[in-house]
């Protein structure tokens, strides 16, 4: 199997992909990226907390692709189990007719590509949970 | 007048829109003198000056400014913050004012964006021949159409959506953000410095080119050159000022600027909601005025998505009814608190460092009874509200001279 790396440091890969936070030890705020204090108390001290897969369309927008060739994406906030996240939604029309704020959706991963050496980008998405 | 009020003496704005022919010194001038002779007042009369132009911060435009308008060997802050960078420029010299430090100054904010296109992170690939993670999220790739959107259009249509998630509307979201597009459209009939002044229905607005579901593209604001400048004074100066500029004069009865609070998900799509109703809340009790007593409201409609969050967070309306609120009337020049009158960003045009001192501009002109065919009639009190992502919001109010 060819080598895989993630879109991005917090999303973990493997048989049950999900996303990982950095936890707050003294108020319990998240953060996806590298962190020097935590921005809601000042703590300094942090614990990585694997988030939910499942959860719900908190807001969305359909951005019209003007590059010729590209698609319409839909970027969507979702709350994952108290957990905002950002992302896209995926595997369903980019229709807003076809898309509701509180949808209940699931995280899923996919091949961004493969680099020189062979090795595929994953990302992350969000689907609709049927 | 106490002497420890802050008074806005003179202030002018230039047409916003192209301006090939000048660049942003000639602009910021431009506007810096029209104020200056709006006030009554000269260069050699300014303790201060505090003035922006994001796009390009690192050059100084303060000085630049000098160079055309007057080197008086006088103190210089050049800032930026983001599209609340004129408000910043502005609050500058009333903190000055207010400190002692001198009785008169200048801001000025300028922004040369036409043709700019959408603002925002760019798509970014991969950068190299391997996938390399980098920067606080170790990414292998650019985040736009891959993670969401950075492009302020998305951004902002999100902001709007996610009001609608929290509040339930049962009706057309697409419908209710144009109609708010065409209000402001309708306003900037009557305003001749408005990029734009075109009349446009409900249906015209949504079959406009869709840039990011539910803001056509009159539903965004135009990127636009202008400048716009204001000169400030202190109480206790403007006593000794004539009686015809002491009765032009505008009271500046709050001027706030906040970030944004911690918040959950915060980092996630911009919370441009708590540090606005926290600039509110600290204005209304600092002017000892209520969301009731404004008779017109000038408020970032950097796309129509924002109006209707701005709406609940200046507290114009309930909690929770901004849809309602709007759909009642409200905020038509005729309602019951008329906002966005000038056009708002999305006619007006929006010409980052120069907006959050055009807007103020746009509440004096009524509140000194000047604003011709657009005037709201008997206007006494306004309020002008901006906020810049990343985060920073301005909120000043404004009372008609007593005189």
């Amino acid at each position: 199997m060819a080598q895989q790396i993630p879109m991005v440091d917090y999303l973990v890969l493997g048989d049950s992909p999900h996303l990982v936070a950095n936890e707050c030890t003294d108020c319990g705020a998240k953060f996806f990226d590298r962190r020097n204090a935590c921005a809601s108390c000042g703590g300094t001290s942090f614990k990585k907390t694997d988030i939910a897969t499942e959860g719900e369309i908190r807001s969305f927008t359909i951005v019209t692709a003007f590059i010729p060739g590209a698609e319409n994406y839909v970027p969507v906030v979702v709350d994952l189990g108290g957990t905002s996240v950002r992302g896209q939604l995926i595997n369903t029309p980019a229709d807003a007719a076809n898309i509701a704020l509180g949808q209940k959706v699931r995280l899923t991963t996919y091949s961004i590509g493969a680099d020189t050496a062979g090795t595929e980008a994953i990302n992350y998405g969000f689907e609709p949970v049927n | 007048m106490a002497n420890d009020d802050i008074w806005i003496l003179g202030i002018n704005m230039t047409k916003f829109g192209k301006h090939p022919d000048k660049d942003v010194v000639d602009l910021a001038s431009e506007a810096a003198l029209a104020a200056l002779a709006d006030g009554g007042v000269t260069i050699k009369d300014m303790g201060i000056l505090a003035a922006g132009n994001l796009m390009g911060a690192a050059a100084g435009i303060g000085q630049q400014l000098q160079k055309q308008i007057g080197q008086t060997g006088i103190p210089v802050f050049n800032v930026a913050n983001a599209c609340a960078t004129g408000a910043t420029a502005l609050r500058t010299v009333i903190m000055a004012i207010k400190a002692g430090e001198c009785d008169m100054g200048l801001a000025v904010g300028v922004e040369k964006l036409s043709g700019a296109g959408m603002l925002g992170a760019g798509f970014g690939g991969a950068a190299s021949e391997e996938w390399t993670p980098a920067g606080r999220y170790g990414a292998v790739s650019g985040f736009e159409g891959k993670l969401g959107t950075d492009m302020m259009p998305g951004v902002f249509a999100q902001v709007g959506m996610e009001y609608l998630h929290k509040h339930p509307y049962d009706g057309a979201d697409f419908e209710l953000f144009a109609g708010i597009s065409a209000k402001n459209h309708f306003n900037s009939t009557m305003n001749p410095l408005a990029a734009i002044q075109k009349d446009m229905s409900v249906e015209q607005i949504m079959a406009e080119p869709m840039i990011a579901y539910p803001n056509t593209r009159a539903m965004c604001s135009a990127n636009s050159d202008g400048a716009a400048a204001a000169v400030v004074v202190s109480g206790a100066k403007l006593r000794t000022l004539s009686k015809e500029q002491q009765k032009r004069a505008v009271k500046v009865s709050a001027s706030i600027l906040t970030s944004d609070p911690y918040q959950e998900a915060c980092q996630i799509l911009p919370d441009v909601n708590t540090l606005t109703r926290s600039a509110a809340k600290q204005a209304y009790e600092l002017a000892g005025i209520g969301p009731e007593d404004l008779d017109l409201v000038e408020l970032h409609d950097c796309f129509a998505t924002a109006e209707l969050v701005h709406y609940d967070n200046l507290m114009l309306c309930s909690e929770g009814n901004a849809v309602d609120f709007f759909l009642s009337g409200a905020t038509t020049r005729d309602g019951k608190t008329p906002v966005n009158v000038s056009g708002g960003l999305e006619s007006k045009g929006h010409p980052i460092a120069a907006t959050g001192i055009a807007n103020i501009w746009e509440i004096c002109y009524h509140l000194r009874g000047e604003a011709g065919p657009r005037q709201i009639e008997g206007a006494k009190v306004g309020l002008a509200h901006v906020i810049g992502l990343g985060s920073a919001c301005g909120v000043h109010i404004l009372e008609k001279s007593g005189l």
